[in-house]
C-alpha cells in the first residue's frame, strides 16, 4: 500500500515537472489545403524547437465554418491557447468583452511597431491603444491567376487585363475549357465581386462604399459597371462545378480552366503542384487594371488563460511567430508576404515580388474584413451566392439589394 | 388541488416517490426549455451581435428578417419539404407496414433492410445522396452509360427542383422508422377484428381504411409528432447535400438561424429567426393540443 502511494506521488511529481518544461499549447486555425498545411507545419516546427509542444487544432471548411467553433469555445469557457482570425472586426467583441489577452507589454519590449509594415496591420490588432493580436502575414485578394496551358490549347495569347480575359472567353469555351473557375462557396463569390470593385471602379469608390458606407455610391453608375463585369464573370463561371477554392485552383493548374480570381494564397497551391510563375501560370494583381492590393491577412489572438505555464508559453509562441526565420519559412510556403519589413526575400518568386513591389509603392487599401462587420459580409454573401447561381437575376436587381445592404451597414 | 374534500390525504403527497423522481426532469424542462425559450425571445428584441447584450431595438430584427429574400425562400422550402415529407412518409410507411403484415416469408430481413437507413445520420445520408444525384457519376451517369444518352436527372443542380432532391433523401432515411411504428400499431390490432371483418365479407382495403386505421389513431399521432419535429429542425441533410444551394434554392430556416447566430455574429437576427420558427410550430401545435387534450378529458 505504501509503495503504491509512493508510486502515485512520484508520478504526480514527475507529471508536474514535465509540464513546467514543455507546455502543450492548442492552436486552432482553418488552414487545411496542401499549401496551407505545409506553411502551418513551419510554425509548429519552430515552436516545438523552443521545447514546447504545438497541438494542432485545424478545422476544415474555411473561416465561415471554423470561426463559430472558435468563438463558442472561447465564450463557452473552454478557450484554446491561440487562435487564428482575420484581424479586424471579426474578434472585435471578444476583445471588448475582455476574453483576449493584451500583448502590449510584449509588443513594446520586442518593438513590433518598428518592424511590422505596413503599420496599418498592427492598427488592425489594436483596440483602444492596446495590442491584442499578432499579425503573421499579408494577404491580398486582388489577383487573377491564369493557366498558360489553357490559353495555348485555345490558341489565344495569355491576357494581360480583365477585359482581354473576358474577350478570350469564347475561344476558351470552344476549346472545351471553363473560362473562369469559381468555387460555389459564398465567400468566394463575394470575394470575387470585392476584387472587381477597385479594378473596375477604382479605389475611391471602393472606400466610399465600404469605409463610408455610402449607399448612393453603392447605387451609382460606377458600381453598376462592376455589376456588369460580375455578370460577365457569372457567364464565364457557369460551368465551374466545384465547391472549394483549391479545387477551383486545381482546374487552373491542370489547364481545365482559363483563370481564377483568388487571393495570393492560391500561390501556395501552384507551388505544391511544382508550377513556375511566368512559365506555367501568370498572375495579374488588381486584375491587370488597377495595380492595387488590399492589405489584410491572418492574425493570431490569444485568449486569456488561467494556467500560468500556458500563459507564459503564449508569449513564447507570439515571439516565435514574428521571428524573422519563421516569418520567411512560413510565408514562402503560404504564398503570402511577411509582416516584417526587414527580412530577406530572395527566395520569393515572380508573383510574390510583384506583390512586394506594389506594397513598397504603397498602393494599398484596407480589405473588407477590416471595414465591414461579419453581419454585413454575411448579407453580401447571401446576395452574391444568389446572384452567381441565378442567371435570371439581373445586375440591376442585384445592385438595388446591394445598395440596401450598404445603407443598413454600420 | 386546494378544493379537494377534507379528510383525504393531501394530494400533494400522494405518489410522493414518483413526484420526487420527476423533480429533476421538471426542473430541466422549466429552466432549460422554458427559461431558454424566454431568454431567446427577450434577446430577439435587442441588437446583440457576437455576445448577448440588452439594448432593445423593438421589432427591427423582425422587420429585417421578413424583408430578407433568403428567409422567405427558407420558409417556402420548409413548407414544400414539410408537407410532402409528411404525406409521403406516412403513406409509404403505412403501405410498407401493411405489406409486411401479410405474413410474408423473411419478414424480419425485409424489416431490417427497410429500417437500416434510419441508423445513418443525416450527414451520411446527405453525402450518399449527393453522390447518387451528382450528374457526373450518379444515377444520370449510369442511365446514360446504359445507352439513354439524353437522360437528364440532376435535381441538386437545378434551382427549381433541388428541394425534391433533398426530399428523396429525407424519405429514404425516415420512412423505415415510420414503417416500424406502423407495423407495431398493426400488430396491436386484435386478430378477432380481422376475423369478424372477414365473416362480414368486408374487403381487405375497406377493413384497413375504415376499421384498422381509426383504431391506430394513437400510433398515427406519435408518428406525426416524430415526423413533424424532424421536419422543423431539418438542417444537416441540407448542409451535407447542397449547403443551401444552388443560390438559395434549398435554404431552410434552421440553417438561417445557425448562419446568422454564429457565422454572421448577429445573435439578435438569429434569435428573431428562431422565435419565428417557434411561432410557426406553436400555430400548428397549440390548436391541435387544445383539441386533443383540452376541455373535457374525452378519451379518458
Amino acid at each position: 500500500m505504501n509503495s503504491f502511494k509512493a508510486f502515485i506521488a512520484a508520478t504526480t511529481v514527475l507529471g508536474t515537472v514535465g509540464l513546467a518544461h514543455a507546455t502543450d499549447l492548442e492552436v486552432t486555425h482553418w488552414w487545411t489545403s496542401g499549401g496551407e498545411a505545409a506553411a502551418v507545419a513551419e510554425f509548429a516546427k519552430a515552436f516545438d524547437a523552443t521545447g514546447n509542444k504545438w497541438i494542432d487544432g485545424a478545422i476544415a471548411g474555411g473561416g465561415n465554418t471554423a470561426r463559430p467553433v472558435f468563438i463558442s469555445r472561447i465564450t463557452g469557457g473552454d478557450p484554446m491557447a491561440a487562435t487564428q482570425f482575420n484581424h479586424g472586426r471579426q474578434a472585435e467583441e471578444l476583445v471588448q468583452a475582455g476574453l483576449m489577452r493584451d500583448f502590449t507589454a510584449l509588443a513594446e519590449k520586442e518593438g513590433w511597431k518598428n518592424f511590422i509594415r505596413p503599420a496599418s496591420l498592427l492598427d488592425g490588432c489594436t483596440v483602444d491603444g492596446k495590442v491584442y493580436c499578432v499579425p503573421i502575414n499579408i494577404h491580398s485578394w486582388q489577383w487573377l491567376w491564369l493557366s498558360h496551358k489553357a490559353f495555348a490549347d485555345a490558341g489565344v495569347p495569355v491576357p494581360t487585363t480583365w477585359d482581354e480575359f473576358v474577350a478570350a472567353a469564347p475561344a476558351l469555351e470552344k476549346a472545351g475549357k471553363v473560362p473562369l473557375a469559381m468555387g460555389g462557396q459564398a465567400w468566394q463569390r463575394t470575394g470575387a465581386f470585392n476584387v472587381l470593385i477597385p479594378a473596375i471602379a477604382g479605389k475611391e469608390t471602393y472606400l466610399k462604399v465600404y469605409q463610408d458606407k455610402d449607399a448612393e455610391a453603392a447605387a451609382g453608375p460606377e458600381i453598376a459597371k462592376v455589376f456588369k463585369a460580375a455578370d460577365d464573370a457569372r457567364r464565364m463561371a457557369a460551368n465551374s462545378n466545384v465547391q472549394d477554392w483549391n479545387q477551383a485552383t486545381n482546374l487552373v493548374i491542370t489547364g481545365q480552366a482559363g483563370g481564377q480570381i483568388m487571393g495570393d494564397w492560391a500561390q501556395g497551391e501552384f507551388q505544391v503542384a511544382g508550377q513556375v510563375a511566368g512559365k506555367d501560370y501568370s498572375c495579374l494583381p488588381g486584375l491587370g487594371v488597377n495595380e492595387l492590393i488590399s492589405v489584410g491577412g491572418d492574425a493570431f489572438y490569444f485568449p486569456v488563460l488561467k494556467d500560468a505555464d500556458k500563459t507564459a508559453a503564449q508569449e513564447v509562441l507570439a515571439s516565435v511567430m514574428l521571428s524573422p526565420e519563421t516569418q520567411v519559412a512560413f510565408n514562402l510556403k503560404k504564398g503570402s508576404v511577411p509582416v516584417r519589413g526587414d527580412v530577406d526575400l530572395n527566395a520569393a518568386n515572380d508573383c510574390m515580388k510583384k506583390g512586394l513591389d506594389i506594397l513598397a509603392k504603397g498602393n494599398t487599401m484596407p480589405d473588407p474584413p477590416r471595414l465591414n462587420t461579419e453581419d454585413t459580409n454575411n448579407q453580401l454573401n447571401d446576395l452574391f451566392v444568389e446572384f452567381f447561381a441565378t442567371p435570371s437575376m439581373t445586375p440591376e436587381a442585384a445592385q438595388k439589394r446591394y445598395a440596401e445592404i450598404i445603407a443598413a451597414a454600420d | 388541488m386546494a378544493n379537494e374534500s377534507p379528510g383525504r390525504p393531501n394530494s400533494l403527497f400522494r405518489n410522493l416517490n414518483a413526484k420526487l423522481a420527476s423533480v429533476p426532469m421538471i426542473f430541466t424542462a422549466l429552466v432549460v426549455f422554458v427559461g431558454g425559450t424566454i431568454w431567446t425571445i427577450v434577446y430577439s428584441f435587442t441588437n446583440s451581435r457576437l455576445l448577448p447584450r440588452l439594448s432593445f431595438v423593438g421589432l427591427d430584427q423582425y422587420e429585417r428578417l421578413w424583408s430578407t429574400p433568403r428567409w422567405i425562400a427558407s420558409i417556402q422550402n420548409l413548407w414544400i419539404y414539410g408537407s410532402l415529407s409528411l404525406i409521403f412518409s406516412l403513406s409509404i410507411g403505412f403501405l410498407l407496414a401493411a405489406l409486411l403484415d401479410q405474413k410474408i416469408r423473411f419478414e424480419s430481413a425485409f424489416r431490417t433492410i427497410i429500417l437500416y437507413p434510419f441508423a445513418l445520420s443525416f450527414i451520411v445520408t446527405g453525402l450518399v445522396w449527393q453522390w447518387l444525384l451528382n450528374p457526373d457519376f450518379g444515377v444520370q451517369h449510369l442511365v446514360r452509360a446504359a445507352g439513354w444518352e439524353s437522360f437528364t436527372f440532376n435535381p441538386l443542380y437545378d434551382q427549381s427542383i433541388v428541394i425534391y432532391g433533398i426530399l428523396i433523401a429525407g424519405l429514404w432515411q425516415g420512412t423505415g422508422l415510420v414503417m416500424c411504428l406502423m407495423l407495431a400499431g398493426l400488430r396491436g390490432i386484435d386478430e378477432d377484428i380481422w376475423k369478424a371483418a372477414r365473416v362480414d365479407g368486408i374487403p381487405m382495403w375497406k377493413t384497413y381504411v375504415f376499421i384498422v386505421i381509426p383504431m391506430m389513431r394513437p400510433v398515427f399521432i406519435t408518428t406525426l409528432v416524430i415526423i413533424a419535429s424532424g421536419i422543423v429542425r431539418v438542417y444537416d441533410l441540407v448542409v451535407a447535400q447542397t449547403s443551401g444551394g444552388p443560390g438559395h434554392a434549398s435554404e431552410v430556416p434552421a440553417k438561417y438561424v445557425y448562419d446568422y447566430m454564429f457565422s454572421a455574429q448577429n445573435l439578435g437576427q438569429g434569435f428573431a429567426a428562431s422565435t419565428m420558427m417557434l411561432v410557426t410550430v406553436m400555430i400548428v401545435v397549440v390548436p391541435w393540443a387544445y383539441l386533443e387534450f383540452g376541455g373535457r378529458n374525452k378519451r379518458g
